[in-house]
């Protein structure tokens, strides 16, 4: 229950940056802002602060004040960080979930599909997934990123922007089919040979139907155990993506572009990195939890109906 | 050609300082070992743009003139170095007869002789030197030379006598530069029989106080004591402290900053911008500051919309925020604000700023103040420009992409339609320079070979500096105005006899350049070097920046 109150606030506290940033910062967290400044306790305060070292060398961005604005401090554009950490949790909540869920869809298909009908299609499904899996997630998933971010990409009449988002989503789905697909096959092999699916096979329902009716609901409980571990890969991938700015485009945020921002003031500002690395660190950490919880609920469901 | 290399010549033309302890004898000795992101290149000093070479190579290479090598008020000026002086312009400009130093050897032994600098003259065409046309064809044979560069012969260019010792140079038009460019490392002296090709790896034989005894392009390189040098002269090419230098590439500037603090290096130059306020804390006896001749801009294509529309650039140059721009640079100790494309510090150079809140063109301000978006709008609405797309090719490097998005924010203030496209530092000078590419706003920087207000006003901006379909046309803003051509070309005239009077005209072209706007003059760079505490003194002197041979090492 913790994990689950810890991932609706994270999810609530994004949804809210809009009102966060325009009723409560008064702030564009999109817009470079390094000459500006606010009024902190009746005073004047430059966003970019010189150092006070002999030689007046450096300028460091203002550190947290702890209240609005400037609340976790500001980045190396004066950007309000607190501001920039909830709609870059947004962006890399939103993809992290769409990816696992695109991600559990297209490797139910291939895995169900493999582990039923076997033979010719389950040999060459399975190569495939071999063969994706042989390359190391993180790149393969940079691979395709720097492919497609320079141009978008193009399918038939559908282009897709290089800013847009769905390509993080497609990229991180399909890099994670073999992990997911590998499990869903072997669950399938074993429900194949079940006692209600022989009996079924016995009776002449048709393949299809005992798809759907035997094989799916059984199938279901592993990949909703599953979606919270696929998940946190993806918002993990996400973030190392955006890090290395082939992710999330700019002026948009992620966590993954504020840990980036972040780099360069980690002698002075380690919260601008600090910041959103705590924050994927309790949502993988939330997300982890939920997925043993799950898991461990679902495996006894699962056993009771195949005992039964 | 020149290039745009303000990437990689951060410091080239630092200004001058010394920071020598109390009076101390000389001490000769000891290994000096400096830190570098990126090789050298090519070592071959007629063909090498790098600067890393430029710095090296003075202690290695020395030509009929040079830049003092020691700091003093006058260090931006042309000083005898091979020749006994600097020689007195006959016909009218077109003829200087030098004179050689007795008792000069290289390297290897040899004396050099009228006919090594005569040789090396004609290499320079042969190698195909990147300056062989901009600096050095206007002597008499130089643009057959150009032609034919495998028969170059500079027949009644160049004439040596050996038994006089005497190098005669005939010029095709007067040159007030001419005595700059021969101090240019591209006019080094090497032996006549220096094979004609890039020499690659492997350096040429020298004349300086050291020479380059190894070389492993992506790791490091080594210097030891030439045993023929005798110092002849103590501005020109003084004799060195250290025994050898140990130069060693591959580090990132952030490492390179970490290791000189442990002592593990004795120096590195280009402090990165987050560990600058650390080093000033913790170490700032050890930091040396110098201002460099070289300026940040935005080039205005004036061939394309909006920017062909005078009221449009000026109204950005009213409106970009260059206090904005100063930190991003790292701050005014390291980036000044620029009103115009001439720095500060260079021959020419007069305080004006026509683009700054509260100034006029007939009362321009000493510098700049803040930007005045008022009277932006109010251009870009005379102009009709507005809603118009505009796209900002940046380099992509994060300090660069932070001016472009802070310029795009600024179009779209002026009511554009702007976006930023950035390309590799590597590839984006040669897109910008191409008018196939059609760019509408390029950043990028420029710092010269020498002290000179024509390395920047002409060379940027003048009619033939600009070729349609050309990776390399450096007036990337397409610029091309017979009025200011011509009184830079009177300013270039004037300067071969009298350079006070030059340097006015050259203010007065700056400031008629300015108002056409065909750029946006952003800031003027400061570079920052770290020493060891190893190092006793140092010197850096205009032209060169550290100059080796002069650190002392515990």
């Amino acid at each position: 229950m913790a994990s689950l109150a810890l991932l609706a606030c994270m999810a609530t506290a994004s949804l809210c940056a809009p009102f966060y940033a325009r009723d409560i910062a008064h702030t564009d967290p999109f817009r470079s802002n390094v000459a500006g400044s606010f009024t902190l306790d009746g005073q004047q305060i430059d966003i970019m602060q010189p150092d006070d070292n002999p030689l007046h060398l450096g300028l460091s961005p203002v550190g947290p004040t702890w209240r609005a604005p400037f609340f976790l401090g500001a980045d190396s554009q004066g950007r309000d960080v607190a501001a920039r950490l909830l709609y870059g949790g947004r962006n890399s909540l939103l993809i992290a979930f769409f990816a696992a869920a695109l991600c559990m869809i297209l490797s139910a298909t291939v895995g169900i599909f493999a582990g039923f009908f076997g033979g010719v299609l389950d040999m060459v499904l399975s190569r495939i997934m071999d063969i994706m899996w042989a390359v190391p997630v993180y790149l393969f998933a940079i691979s395709l990123s720097i492919v497609t971010i320079a141009q978008g990409l193009k399918i038939g009449p559908f282009t897709i922007a290089s800013d847009n988002l769905l390509l993080p989503i497609f990229i991180i789905a399909l890099v994670y089919i073999p992990y997911a697909a590998r499990v869903v096959r072997g669950r399938v092999m074993t429900l194949r040979n079940a006692e209600f699916v022989l009996a079924a096979r016995s009776l002449g329902v048709p393949r299809f139907r005992i798809l759907m009716v035997d094989i799916l609901p059984n199938v279901t409980g592993s990949l909703v155990a599953l979606a919270p571990l696929l998940t946190a890969l993806a918002l993990l991938t996400e973030s190392a993506l955006s890090f290395l700015s082939i992710g999330v485009q700019a002026p948009a945020a992620s966590w993954g572009t504020i840990i980036q921002d972040g780099e360069g003031l980690i002698y002075t500002r380690p919260m601008v990195a600090m910041a959103p690395g705590l924050a994927i660190v309790l949502v993988v950490l939330a997300l982890n939890v939920l997925g043993d919880t799950l898991r461990d609920a679902l495996d006894v469901r699962d056993s009771r109906r195949e005992n039964g | 050609m020149q290039q745009g290399r303000i990437l990689f010549l951060t410091g080239l033309l630092a200004a001058t300082c010394a920071h020598a302890d109390t009076p101390a004898p000389p001490s000769p000795g000891g290994v000096l070992r400096l830190a570098g992101t990126t090789s050298a290149g090519t070592l071959d000093p007629q063909i090498s743009y790098m600067h890393v070479t430029y710095q090296v190579e003075a202690i290695v290479y020395d030509g009929l003139t040079t830049f003092p090598k020691t700091p003093g008020p006058a260090d931006r000026h042309a000083i005898p170095d091979l020749a006994d002086a600097i020689p007195t312009p006959q016909d009218n400009g077109l003829t200087y007869r030098f004179h050689l130093r007795p008792g000069i050897r290289f390297s290897n032994g040899h004396p050099v002789t009228a006919e090594d600098v005569a040789a090396s003259m004609r290499r320079l065409f042969r190698v195909n030197s990147p300056t062989a046309g901009p600096y050095y064809s206007h002597i008499v044979g130089g643009d057959a030379c150009l032609r034919d560069p495998e028969h170059c012969t500079l027949a009644g260019g160049v004439i040596a006598d050996n038994a006089t010792g005497t190098v005669t140079f005939h010029l095709t038009h007067p040159d007030s530069e001419f005595m700059d460019r021969l101090a240019f490392q591209h006019a080094s002296i090497l032996p006549a029989d220096t094979p004609a090709h890039d020499m690659g790896n492997t350096a040429p034989i020298g004349t300086g106080p050291y020479r380059i005894v190894s070389y492993e392009p992506t790791s490091s390189m080594v210097l030891e004591r030439n045993p023929y040098f005798q110092q002849w002269d103590a501005e020109a090419q003084p004799a060195g402290y250290p025994d050898s230098i140990h130069y060693t590439f591959g580090l990132d500037p952030e490492s390179e900053v970490t290791a000189v603090e442990n002592g593990q290096f004795d120096w590195m130059e280009g402090v990165p911008l987050d560990r600058q306020a650390e080093v000033g804390r913790r170490f700032a006896p050890q930091v040396r500051i110098t201002d460099s001749l070289n300026v940040f801009y935005a080039a205005l294509n004036v061939n394309e919309p909006p920017f062909n529309n005078l009221l449009a650039r000026q109204a950005l140059n009213y409106a970009v925020n260059r206090k904005a721009i100063v930190i991003y640079g790292g701050g005014p100790t390291v980036s000044v604000p620029a009103c115009q494309m001439l720095p500060q510090g260079s021959p020419g150079f007069e305080p004006s700023c026509l683009y700054t809140k509260g100034a006029t063109f007939e009362h321009p301000a000493q510098q700049w103040q803040a930007p005045d978006l008022e009277k932006a709008r109010d251009l870009i609405r005379r102009s009709g420009t507005a809603g118009q797309h505009v796209t900002i090719i940046a380099p992509s490097a994060a300090g660069h992409s932070a001016v472009a998005t802070d310029l795009r924010d600024t179009l779209t203030d002026l009511g554009y339609i702007a976006s930023v496209r950035t390309i590799s530092p590597v590839a984006e000078f040669a897109y910008i320079q191409n008018s196939d590419n059609k760019i509408q706003i390029g950043l990028t920087g420029w710092s010269a070979d020498y002290p000179a207000a024509s390395s920047f006003l002409q060379t940027l901006f003048s009619c033939a500096t600009f070729v349609p379909h050309s990776d390399n046309s450096v007036n990337i803003s397409q610029f091309c105005n017979h009025d200011i051509d011509a009184l830079m070309q009177r300013a270039a005239t004037v300067a071969v006899t009298d350079r006070a009077a030059g340097d006015t005209l050259w203010a007065e072209v700056s400031r008629r350049l300015m108002e056409q706007a065909p750029a946006v003059p952003l800031d003027q760079a400061r570079s920052v070097s770290l020493l060891s505490n190893r190092v006793k003194s140092d010197v850096a002197t205009a032209i060169y920046g550290a100059v080796f041979s002069q650190f002392r090492v515990r």
